[in-house]
């Protein structure tokens, strides 16, 4: 069984928004509540150009990111068509009204779920396939 | 009841056009029949120097094809040239016997072209330019022979020659009179017109007289001599010295002839009342029409009497020439020739190829001659024809219409400042309004749709670049987006204007509300829709609507801007651009304390804080101790301002005053988009008052106000609104507009594409010519930002969630 850690309540986190978590490993991980009070985590990072999804608009289970835009499923973490490219999922367990996300995946170094698949399709934004290294040096 | 019968002799562009009409007033009064001598269905025949020239396929001119007919009911004789008509028993008869009887008989058969009475006009290779046929005839021979001579340098001349050499011939033009298009240019047109055209590789022979045509030992052309001896070699002579009116069949069957088939102002001929006719082969008031516009007026009063209204006369037009030749624009009207009592206003630019001449006799403009530069044309002709006193702007007329009311900025489009009820398209009557109309209330957005609903640029063509930037001004600059039908997201079918309207109309007050009561069909919309339905709610019910930060932008939920890389940067207020040491003092502090990394002087005349972590914002904000520069938002954001009266040796106003008093009364004010203002002291606009969405110029009695400008993506420079003389004026001005820009602009449209779309005459009739109004509006702009808190400070009141600000760390 996994180990959960325990980081806010649903109610800490806004209807239709999110919260940052910061991680001392680094690679910050964005919570999002949605309009029926589901809650999901993903990497507070674009797999576009890194924008931090945790600032975006939340609408139905997906995210607009603030930067260009692309919409980001919250159930897979993965951009909309025409977009391709995914934003590493983290697993989320709600208890009575507490919010918890699995220790060792919080652990794990912060790593992108797929770099390199980030691009736009139709290959007229090749550079966006170079997903930029994550900023650790604070850790 | 039994229909009458209407047959209709010749099948071009007037008598169709009467057709068309009759059609439209009276569709089942009569069963149609319609004889051409040509074997093809009504075409343009303007348009037939482009097919020449090779630009257009004789596909592209057609008006009427073949289906249009039969879905009319009408009944086409194509290739069948009526030969005769017994009148007593009023039948019509085609060379190949077809007969046709009549209750009414609409004779259009048009002109033919002159053929001077030469030795050797017969020879084989010379030939007329008047249909598809001669045009055919034409593209053939330059396929094969070399050496092209046309005979008179009018503007059928010049088109044939222009598509002769592009087709590969070399060309001289020959005309007898001292310059080209004498009917239609001065001298000083006529010769620039010469040398435009020499320079792309036309000969001409001025006042050259034609004396025979030879031809060689299979009798063919070779050659044209001229008075004097000298000869040109040529393979192909087109003769091209002037149209007459075709009286044939008319005079045949007895109906008065005198320089046209003689009709009345109903356009009946005068010996027979069952009898019509209309367009070139008629003689109105001693006159036969050659051009469009005329024909289309006849064709209306013509249509009106088939239909048995009995309304409308024609009391003959006053013609301008608004010409394309081979590529340079042309225009005349009036009396344009001067001389004698008359006074001559003129530029002449030859460098760049424009040259303007008016003619005034006392203070009445006459006439005008216009080369290169012709899109005051219509405005001159309104003058002309109207014989308006144009003593008071008699300094600026040569400038044109866009000069009035204008501090000197050449505007980018002319269309924009057109009134509504000025000509566009002189071919078919069509006014700017009617066009404007037009593609508001059908949602055009293409050229074609224009032409296809409002004829506007659909015969010579010429008024087409014209009709493009109407088009362009009034969809607002993305113009292919049909405004109109585009719904607002893939969430709803109900479009922008749907949205407000249900808003308004039921006051609805939650975003949710609006979702249900427009059936959206998406529980929560999308980042697209929920701003926009927001600032819907915000705008129509202020302090009863409530804000939801949830549905924003970063930028304006977190009252910063982000950064590529997540930060966020800071732009306190300046009121108007102006600082001082303990702000600047503070600012220093901050950079210091919060290290910031970047520190910028904005466009907007403030100072930017660059890389600011989103953890430090409210901080930044409170040691800052400075309103929020609202630099974030779709809100009021900066007023730039010169120095002003104050200081500046040339202010005429102190603009830094006025500056101040603006942002006071308008900051913290949302909008569809983001607004900024700008004034300057005097009209040397130092704050680029141009280019602003409401930018003032101080004048010397006053302030002149000029509004929709804008200095993004496409630079548009704003137009004149009003001009007003006191600082409560401008206010109060500058309020309604923006307050009629909030209330009826759609979300993320700037002011430049609101005005667009509505129209500055929608604008003006709200703001300037309703005081009332105005009031009004200024007054529900105040009571909307009463009491608005400052976001930076006030974070409850603005319903900010401060939340986000502070990370949860692990």
């Amino acid at each position: 069984m996994s180990d959960w850690k325990t980081i806010c309540r649903v109610d800490d986190i806004p209807r239709l928004g999110a919260r940052r978590v910061t991680r001392r490993s680094g690679g910050d991980i964005a919570v999002f509540r949605t309009a029926d009070d589901k809650v999901f985590a993903l990497l507070d990072k674009c797999p576009h150009k890194g924008g931090p999804l945790s600032q975006g608009i939340v609408f139905g289970e997906s995210v607009a990111c603030p930067l260009h835009n692309w919409t980001i499923g919250l159930v897979d973490g993965c951009a909309a068509a025409p977009d391709v490219g995914c934003a590493r999922r983290f697993s989320v367990r709600v208890e009575g009204g507490a919010v918890a996300l699995d220790l060792a995946e919080l652990m794990h170094p912060s790593t992108d779920a797929d770099p390199g698949s980030a691009r736009r399709s139709g290959g007229n934004d090749a550079a966006a396939a170079s997903v930029d290294a994550p900023a650790k040096a604070a850790a | 009841m039994k229909k009458m019968k209407l047959v209709m002799v010749g099948n071009g562009m007037a008598g169709v056009r009467t057709l068309e009409e009759l059609l439209k007033i009276a569709p089942d009064l009569y069963d149609i029949t319609v004889f051409g001598a040509e074997p093809h269905p009504n075409y343009n025949r303007i348009l037939l120097s482009p097919v020449l020239a090779g630009e257009q396929t004789l596909a592209d001119i057609v008006l009427n094809p073949v289906e249009w007919y039969a879905g009319q009911g009408i009944t086409l004789h194509l290739g069948k040239k009526v030969v005769d008509v017994r009148r007593s028993s009023r039948v019509a008869v085609a060379d190949d016997g077809t007969e046709a009887p009549y209750d009414r008989l609409l004779v259009a058969t048009g002109s033919n072209p002159f053929i001077p009475p030469l030795p050797g006009k017969d020879l084989d290779g010379v030939i007329a330019y008047r249909d598809i046929a001669d045009t055919n005839a034409m593209i053939e021979t330059a396929k094969t022979h070399k050496h092209a001579v046309v005979i008179g340098g009018g503007l059928l001349g010049l088109e044939a020659a222009n598509g002769l050499m592009l087709r590969g011939m070399s060309v001289t033009v020959v005309h007898l009179m001292p310059w080209l298009m004498e009917r239609q240019l001065d001298e000083v047109a006529g010769k620039m017109l010469q040398k435009s055209l020499e320079s792309r590789g036309l000969a001409f022979r001025i006042g050259a007289q034609t004396e025979a045509l030879l031809g060689d030992e299979s009798g063919r052309v070779r050659a044209v001599r001229f008075k004097g001896g000298s000869e040109e070699p040529a393979d192909l002579v087109v003769m091209a010295a002037g149209i007459r009116p075709n009286t044939a069949l008319a005079e045949q069957i007895g109906l008065h002839c005198s320089r046209g088939i003689v009709v009345n102002d109903t356009m009946q001929t005068i010996t027979d009342g069952r009898i019509y006719a209309v367009g070139e082969c008629a003689a109105h008031r001693g006159i036969a029409y050659g051009l469009v516009a005329p024909l289309f007026e006849q064709a209306k009063v013509c249509a009106t009497h088939l239909a048995e209204f009995g309304i409308g006369r024609y009391l003959g037009s006053q013609t301008s020439t608004k010409l394309k030749v081979t590529g340079i624009d042309l225009f005349s009207a009036g009396d344009f020739s001067g001389g004698g009592d008359t006074e001559e206003i003129v530029l002449s630019d030859p460098y760049n190829s424009v040259y303007k001449k008016l003619v005034v006799k006392g203070d009445k403009l006459i006439g005008a001659c216009l080369y290169g530069d012709t899109v005051d044309g219509s405005w001159y002709f309104d003058m002309v024809r109207e014989g308006k006193d144009i003593a008071s702007i008699r300094d600026h007329l040569m400038f044109g219409q866009q000069h009035l009311g204008d501090t000197g900025h050449a505007g980018n489009s002319r269309a924009s400042a057109m009134p509504d009820s000025a000509e566009v398209c002189g071919c078919n009557g069509v006014r700017k309004g009617t066009i404007v109309k037009a593609i508001r209330e059908q949602g055009l957005f293409t050229l074609d749709e224009v032409r296809k609903c409002t004829k506007a640029s659909g015969s010579c063509g010429s008024c087409t670049g014209l009709v493009e930037q109407i088009l362009m001004a009034t969809a607002g600059a993305g113009y292919t987006a049909a405004p109109k039908l585009k719904p607002v997201c893939g969430c709803t079918d109900a479009n922008h204007q749907q949205v407000r309207d249900a808003i308004r109309e039921q006051h609805l007050l939650t975003i949710a509300s609006v979702y249900e009561q427009l059936d959206w069909r998406t529980p929560n919309g999308c980042a697209s829709c929920r701003p926009a339905i927001n600032y819907y709610l915000i705008s129509t019910w202020p302090h009863e609507a409530l804000d939801d930060p949830q549905s924003r932008f970063i930028n304006e939920r977190a009252h910063a801007n982000i950064q590529k890389n997540g930060t966020f940067s800071v732009v306190p207020r300046m009121w108007a651009g102006e600082t001082n040491s303990s702000e600047l003092r503070r600012i220093a502090d901050v950079v210091d304390k919060y290290k910031i990394p970047t520190v910028k002087v904005t466009g907007g005349q403030r100072i930017d804080l660059l890389g600011v972590k989103k953890e430090d914002l409210t901080a930044v904000w409170h040691d800052l101790g400075m309103p929020s520069g609202h630099a974030y938002g779709k809100t009021l954001r900066t007023v730039k301002t010169c120095v002003g009266s104050e200081w500046c040796r040339f202010g005429t106003q102190d603009s830094t005053t006025m500056g101040k008093e603006l942002e006071r009364a308008l900051w913290r004010m949302v909008a569809p988009h983001k607004v900024k203002l700008a004034v300057s002291g005097c009209p040397r606009n130092c704050a680029e008052s141009g280019i602003k969405d409401v930018g003032v110029i101080g004048v010397d009695s006053g302030w002149e106000i000029y509004v929709a400008g804008n200095g993004g993506i496409k630079t548009d420079v704003a137009q004149f609104f009003c001009k007003v003389k006191t600082h409560a004026e401008v206010l109060e001005y500058s309020a309604a507009f923006l307050q009629l820009y909030r209330e009826e602009g759609w979300y993320l449209e700037r002011t430049v594409h609101y005005v667009g779309r509505v129209g500055l005459d929608h604008v003006k009739a709200k703001v300037v010519d309703d005081a009332a109004n105005r009031a009004l509006l200024a007054e529900r702009l105040r009571f909307a930002l009463d009491g608005l808190p400052d976001p930076w400070f006030e974070h409850d009141k603005a319903r900010i969630d401060v939340r986000q600000f502070e990370p949860i760390a692990v």
